[in-house]
């Protein structure tokens, strides 16, 4: 609309209009990035706002935490584990080429640990959970249940927001614990093809080169992507307008933005890391 | 349970005592440049069934919107038990909220529940103090007046358009609401099914003693519901009166809803 308005002000000061048409969708660009920007520090904020102030919904934090946490462990696990599988059977041609076939637990586990484990996991979750509460909520908001909760008393940023978002912080972390230890075995099975090692000597192996600054950032930064999962999720489909077609867009845009912040926190994660 | 004790019993908002239920003053609203309500004055009286017309995009939704505060006007006031909707904080807005029921044009069920979660939802939010089999017996009684009792484990998606619409009312008026907002509420149904939702809507206004504000194209049902019709036009109320008077009336806009 304001772009139309700025067309028609230009037109009648017999401005060429193919010039200045580009300069006008970069700033109408910009201003909505910023306002965007705006409503998501807005909508985060609420967020912590909102977490300690009573009515809580445990039994919506519960079924949401199994939506979340046991319903995505199998495709987390089975992926885990083929990433370990063949991240080994590639590894290990080099390093026994060099003859040092023996570090390769060490350095397979400081790779799923540190940076695979946590990212692979992340960004799966951001597929399945982050689309499907963009989905549900953008459903939500179309056939009016967003409505009908406000209209009953009921606060349905605490109650569809909150849950799913507190779910995420807190089952991403612990799928990314077992995708650790799905992996690792994964590479032991690896070792065992072309090596008989047993799986007490492998995990020895594995996490003797593995200390608690390793695991420990890792571990943290676990919970800013599932954090950022959820909330991007929520975001997408709490604001989505019009009609069905929102729907779709909602769950793509939250798996497009959701994957694109894992890799950015996982930078800043590094970075942060690296420093100390 | 006598309605008035009941309904004492579920709001803590005081009614002012021989007030309109809802008033509203000067009503102004536009989206962007787009004007759709124009300095409205509209009151509801206690125990009406005021239905309001209109062509599509008239206003009629944004109107009850106004009332249970899920739109903002841009000027004029709001007056639910004689409190201006926009002034309330949160709380208060609930509390208001509470006295009010609001039957979306396709009912909203919770499609996440069954038929009887979503009705112990918002009793078991707002009345903690109700025993498990308080609960559940009001939900059957509640059920058992639209007829659906054997509903209570199915699914919104398993229901028909005319039972979704029957369910939707029911868990509006677990709440027992003083004031119904319906929008649209016999849209997408058959005749016959329209015409038992329309004369649901009278008994359960009889029987609960609510004011109502019904929203509709739907001339049969204004006429069932209607104890007064006022006809929007640009924004504004272009005529009002009863069925019979506004059908009588010589302003060719409005016979064209009749005709």
């Amino acid at each position: 609309m304001a772009l139309k308005k700025s067309i028609k002000v230009r037109k009648y000061l017999f401005i060429d209009m193919k010039t200045v048409e580009p300069q006008i969708k970069t700033v109408e660009y910009f201003k909505d990035l910023f306002f965007n920007t705006g409503e998501f520090t807005y909508f985060v904020g609420r967020f912590f706002k909102e977490l300690f102030r009573p009515p809580f919904f445990p039994r919506e934090f519960i079924k949401q935490s199994f939506q979340t946490g046991y319903k995505s462990f199998p495709l987390v696990a089975i992926t885990s584990f083929i990433i370990g599988l063949v991240l080994t059977l590639q590894s290990r041609p080099s390093l026994v080429e060099f003859g040092a076939e023996s570090l390769l637990p060490g350095m397979i586990s400081n790779s799923i640990i540190k940076e695979i484990g946590p990212v692979i996991t992340a960004l799966l979750c951001a597929g399945k959970i982050g689309s499907g509460i963009g989905a549900e909520l953008g459903s939500m908001r179309v056939t009016e249940q967003i409505e009908a909760l406000e209209v009953s008393a009921i606060n349905p940023y605490k109650y569809l927001v909150v849950t799913r978002v507190l779910s995420t912080t807190i089952m991403v972390p612990l799928l990314i614990v077992f995708t650790d230890l799905i992996g690792l075995y994964g590479s032991y099975v690896a070792m065992n093809i072309h090596t008989d090692i047993g799986l007490r000597r492998f995990f020895t192996e594995a996490l003797v080169h593995i200390d608690f600054f390793d695991v420990f950032p890792a571990f943290i930064k676990s919970f800013f992507f599932g954090f950022f999962i959820g909330i991007i999720g929520c975001y997408k489909g709490y604001n989505a307008k019009g009609g069905t077609e929102s729907v779709g867009r909602a769950a793509n845009s939250a798996v497009v933005s959701a994957s694109l912040a894992v890799f950015v926190l996982d930078m800043i994660a590094v970075q942060i890391t690296d420093l100390l | 349970m006598n309605n008035e004790t009941s309904t004492r019993e579920y709001a803590s908002v005081n009614v002012t005592s021989g007030g309109p239920p809802v008033e509203m003053k000067g009503v102004q609203k536009a989206f962007n440049d787009r004007v759709i309500l124009k300095d409205l004055n509209i009151t509801i009286h206690n125990g009406e069934n005021l239905v309001v017309l209109g062509k599509s995009g008239a206003g009629k939704s944004v109107l009850i919107k106004c009332i249970v505060g899920l739109v903002t006007p841009d000027a004029g006031e709001v007056l639910v038990f004689g409190k201006n909707i926009a002034d309330l904080k949160n709380k208060e807005l609930n509390e208001v909220r509470l006295k009010i029921g609001f039957l979306f044009q396709n009912a909203a069920l919770y499609d996440s529940m069954t038929v009887g979660e979503n009705l112990r939802f918002p009793l078991k939010h707002h009345f903690k103090h109700l025993t498990e089999k308080e609960i559940k017996s009001r939900i059957y009684d509640e059920l058992d007046s639209v007829g659906l009792t054997e509903s209570f484990d199915k699914m919104p998606s398993e229901l028909s358009g005319g039972m979704t619409k029957r369910i939707g009312l029911a868990r509006t008026l677990i709440l027992k609401p003083e004031i119904m907002l319906y929008d649209e509420p016999t849209t997408g149904l058959d005749t016959a099914t329209a015409k038992e939702i329309s004369e649901l809507i009278v008994s359960k206004q009889k029987t609960n003693k609510t004011s109502s504000i019904i929203i509709t194209h739907d001339m049969a049902c204004a006429k069932i519901t209607a104890d007064r019709i006022v006809i929007l036009k640009d924004g504004v109320i272009e005529s009002e009166g009863t069925y019979d008077e506004l059908a009588a009336s010589d302003n060719e806009w409005v016979r064209m809803f009749f005709n």
